[in-house]
């Protein structure tokens, strides 16, 4: 299990937990992403940028400090 | 009777709006467009119905202050409108099972049904409508297929009869997608790739660069080109003549002459000099300022419609991080390009008050705004780099320099982006010429009283000796901070007003380049226009706005004292 900001790109993984609080985990929710859901990194930015992911037809960008605590099961 | 439109953000409720009721609102490729809600009204079978815009959530939890405001519109609605992206039924369904616990008469537009096609995705939509208990009809409200079918079926909004249990709610969810939606396998289409390529740093920072060259180059080339093939020509050819032939009318001189025409320089009409309402007046927002403020919404539909601008705010987040803002703080910079009024209301899509404090000061000390842009590449574009590079390149500095200072100084939280990137589009273009129509409309009938008041109000102010009374007792303001002739306290009066008409007020004293770059920067960043300051006063309350108006005028005098010491001993 890594962190969405460990992951590489292009890769494919499962949500595993997320160590933030409620309002990061509600966030998420909100767009569609959650514990168990299946999701595809796009892309990660140089000097600790925002990460991309894409679950179906939806991509968010999120924040660097808050894709740390979002943790992957890379498959 | 009210029917309220809601949905997720950027899924074209601006649109369907606009169908429904012919009002004119701005729709755009990215999540957070409307900022307020818009009011208009549609006849149905006889009846009155008033619509209402309602700005996208997700979900009926806000977790952010605008949020908060757009549920709370909810509550006035006798019907609810939901306006699903087909193509993300998931994520929008999700509002929909919380919406049906509102219990409120709904009905769904099942928006760019279209894309659904090439994308692999199939819906039942009978299948839909009978799970879920609400008439379902699929549109694709930029061409206006299924509008129609909406309007009729509006009769038939009903309570939902649908029940689940909310902490399964995802759980609902998937089943009723299992059973309405098919998605067959597709190939990685092109608008994907590009997409792709768009956000990742070694593809994306290149594409950023030239994106943003090339908008630059556009906007110079279109607007240049209008000026001297279209508007120049006009105004000399076709305007001199007339109000020369006015002007023996009214006798040549006199108060209301002088008013009017201006004064004529060696028996012409001189638009920069004569500062007359017909000439200069007309002359500063039609001839000078309009081709380029055409050309920048014409580029800058392009740029919104396309989908780039959530792209573009992931590849700048790490900058814009420097300045206590996050990539999505790119939207009100350059929306604020063009005016600074909308580009201050749009840092509403900023969550809280340190961050909108920031974009609001930075925007209007180191953005300048179309029209003031226009008179500058006037004034100072053929000394080429010496000009106008300098005085780019100082707000730049200057923009990233209080950005610094400020995410130190300002109390409260930075927030990280968070922000969903839509698909690519290709620009539906009659949505693009009726966007810079929209926007041109609104120039107009903003700028030119404006224009006009200003000049009015400079020519009293000189009649009367206010200007000289000022220019003598700032005087040493001017001349030993910022080396500027003192006369130059008229240009920096009006700019209170307009500061294109400003700038213009600049070219009749016979200034040296470094004068001109020192007074185009000061005039830039001392103070907003009137127009952006009544729009911050909303925005930001009374106290904050009167910090901000302490860093604008301390930060134009230091700029101003500094690159007048510099260039004092570089130039000339």
């Amino acid at each position: 299990m890594i962190s969405l900001t460990e992951m590489p790109a292009g890769k494919k993984g499962t949500i595993a937990a997320i160590n933030g609080g409620y309002g990061l985990v509600k966030k998420l929710d909100k767009m569609g992403f959650r514990i168990g859901k299946e999701i595809t990194k796009v892309s990660g930015q140089w000097m600790k940028g925002p990460v991309v992911i894409r679950s179906g037809n939806t991509e968010i960008a999120i924040g660097f400090g808050m894709a740390n605590k979002i943790m992957v099961e890379v498959k | 009777m009210k029917i309220l439109l809601t949905g997720n953000p950027n899924v074209g409720k601006s649109v369907v709006f606009n169908r429904l009721t012919g009002v004119d609102v701005i729709s755009s490729n990215y999540p957070g467009t409307t900022i307020d809600f818009a009011k208009g009204y549609m006849n149905i079978a006889g009846e009155q119905i008033e619509l209402i815009d309602v700005p996208g959530i997700y979900t009926l939890e806000p977790t952010c202050k605008a949020e908060e405001i757009a549920i709370q519109m909810l509550k006035d609605g006798d019907i609810i409108i939901q306006v699903i992206d087909a193509t993300n039924l998931e994520r929008n369904l999700n509002l929909t099972l919380q919406l049906i616990k509102y219990k409120k008469p709904m009905v769904i537009a099942l928006n760019l049904f279209d894309e659904t096609k090439h994308t692999g995705i199939s819906i039942d939509v009978e299948k839909l409508e009978q799970i879920i208990d609400i008439p379902c009809i699929p549109t694709c409200a930029l061409t206006g297929q299924g509008i129609k079918e909406l309007v009729e079926r509006i009769k038939d909004a009903r309570l939902s009869s649908f029940v689940y249990n909310d902490s399964q709610r995802w759980n609902e969810i998937g089943d009723i997608i299992s059973k309405v939606q098919k998605i067959t396998h597709k190939h990685h289409t092109f608008s994907e790739i590009l997409g792709d390529v768009s956000v990742k740093p070694l593809t994306g920072i290149p594409l950023l660069i030239l994106v943003l060259l090339l908008t630059f180059t556009l906007i110079r080339f279109i607007g240049e080109g209008l000026i001297s093939y279209v508007f120049e020509p006009f105004f000399k050819e076709v305007w001199a003549p007339i109000m020369l032939k006015f002007s023996d009318l009214l006798g040549q001189q006199g108060f209301f002459h002088d008013l009017l025409i201006g004064k004529l320089i060696d028996g012409r009409i001189d638009y920069g000099q004569s500062f007359g309402l017909l000439t200069t007046g007309l002359f500063v927002p039609l001839g000078a300022v309009l081709p380029y403020v055409f050309a920048f919404y014409t580029v800058l539909a392009f740029l919104e419609d396309s989908g780039y601008l959530p792209r573009m705010a992931v590849m700048a987040d790490t900058i814009m991080h420097k300045t206590g803002l996050h990539g999505l703080a790119i939207i009100p910079m350059l929306l604020g390009l063009g005016c600074n009024v909308p580009g201050v209301l749009a840092t509403r899509i900023l969550e809280t008050r340190k961050e909108k404090f920031i974009a609001a000061t930075l925007l209007s000390i180191a953005i300048p705004c179309m029209a003031l842009q226009a008179m500058l590449f006037g004034l100072l574009g053929h000394y080429g780099i010496k000009g106008l590079g300098i005085v780019f390149g100082t707000l730049i500095v200057v923009w990233f320099i209080i950005g610094l200072m400020l995410r130190k100084i300002i109390k409260g939280t930075s927030p990280e982006i968070f922000v969903e990137i839509p698909p690519y589009r290709i620009p539906y273009l009659n949505g693009v010429i009726k966007k810079v129509w929209m926007r041109l409309k609104w120039f107009i009938k903003e700028a030119v009283p404006f224009v006009l008041l200003g000049v009015l109000i400079a020519n009293l102010l000189y009649t009367f000796g206010v200007i000289q009374f000022i220019g003598k007792i700032t005087g040493p303001v001017f001349t030993y901070l910022l080396g500027l002739p003192k006369e130059a306290a008229g240009a920096l009066i009006i700019g209170f007003l307009r500061k294109d008409l400003a700038i213009g007020m600049l070219i009749p004293l016979n200034m040296t380049l470094k004068q001109l770059v020192v007074a185009s920067v000061v005039l830039s960043m001392y103070f907003p226009c009137v127009a952006t300051f009544a729009v911050l006063l909303k925005e930001l309350g009374v106290i904050d706005l009167l910090k901000s108006t302490m860093i604008m005028v301390l930060s134009a005098l230091i700029t101003g004292g500094l690159l007048n010491m510099i260039l004092s001993m570089t130039l000339n």
